[in-house]
């Protein structure tokens, strides 16, 4: 039986350009993946981790469908969430765009998701990295 | 032998990173090794038939083909190029379009993965 790890990164503005989005809708993507895969496959729970600029993704009160049309990252991240996947975000990075907890998309009770996003040390990134079979940095 | 799978997210033309790509995948398959190509958001412009070539811009429809010709498996993201406008009617012969989680399914068979984020 093989078992692999997926981590999925994001160093990207939200909205600027689709990465982040792209991102997030592959991490999401490994619900379905089992499909594909021969019978004693499988794929452990992904991480997505947000650093670098990438951590903007993850603020409250995202408007993408007023001003753009378009589901909004938070909707992405929360989905991500309700689906299981750990999302981390780094703490360094937010304490250097002057963010806290408070601007950031922790949780998403509202449809019903256990898990919640965690704001942890860069180095907690680099050790999911060498956990992971494949980091696909977005 | 192994097995490569290539992500590109960048576009066709603007960029030099499918041309890249391309390259990495036929020295790939050169050494004998099974190569996947994953085109998605910019990137799936590459499967596009019908590409013009002219001289101030890299063409990459005529090495692509006779790499899939060749064996390389190259799949496009469908809601990514639904979205772009390319239809299945525009896709280069031997290309497929497939959701995202056959990507993912690629990657967990892959030796190795080469995941090239867009612009």
């Amino acid at each position: 039986m093989a078992s692999k790890k997926f981590l999925f990164m994001v160093d990207k503005l939200p909205y600027k350009a689709e990465s982040s989005r792209l991102a997030l809708t592959h991490a999401i993507a490994s619900q379905t993946v089992d499909i594909h895969l021969d019978e004693d496959d499988e794929m452990e729970e992904p991480v997505i981790a947000f650093v670098g600029d990438g951590v903007l993704n993850c603020m409250k009160g995202q408007k993408a469908l007023e001003c753009y049309g378009v589901t909004s990252l938070e909707m992405h991240i929360k989905n991500a969430l309700l689906t299981d996947i750990k999302v981390l975000i780094c703490k360094e990075d937010v304490e250097r765009l002057g963010l806290s907890e408070d601007n950031l998309i922790m949780d998403a009770e509202d449809i019903g998701a256990d898990m919640q996003s965690e704001i942890v040390p860069f180095d907690d990134i680099l050790q999911q990295m060498e956990k992971s079979n494949h980091i696909l940095y977005f | 032998m192994g097995k490569l799978s290539i992500g590109c997210f960048s576009s066709l033309i603007g960029s030099m990173t499918l041309d890249f790509a391309v390259k990495l995948a036929e020295a790939a398959r050169k050494k004998g090794h099974d190569v996947d190509i994953w085109l998605s958001g910019n990137g799936t412009m590459l499967s596009k038939k019908g590409q013009r070539k002219f001289q101030d811009y890299s063409s990459l429809e005529k090495p692509v083909t006779d790499l899939i010709k060749g064996g390389l498996t190259m799949v496009a993201c469908e809601a990514c190029a639904e979205a772009r406008g390319q239809h299945k009617e525009d896709l280069l012969e031997g290309c497929d379009r497939k959701s995202m989680d056959w990507y993912l399914a690629s990657c967990f068979k892959a030796d190795r993965v080469i995941h090239i984020g867009g612009e």
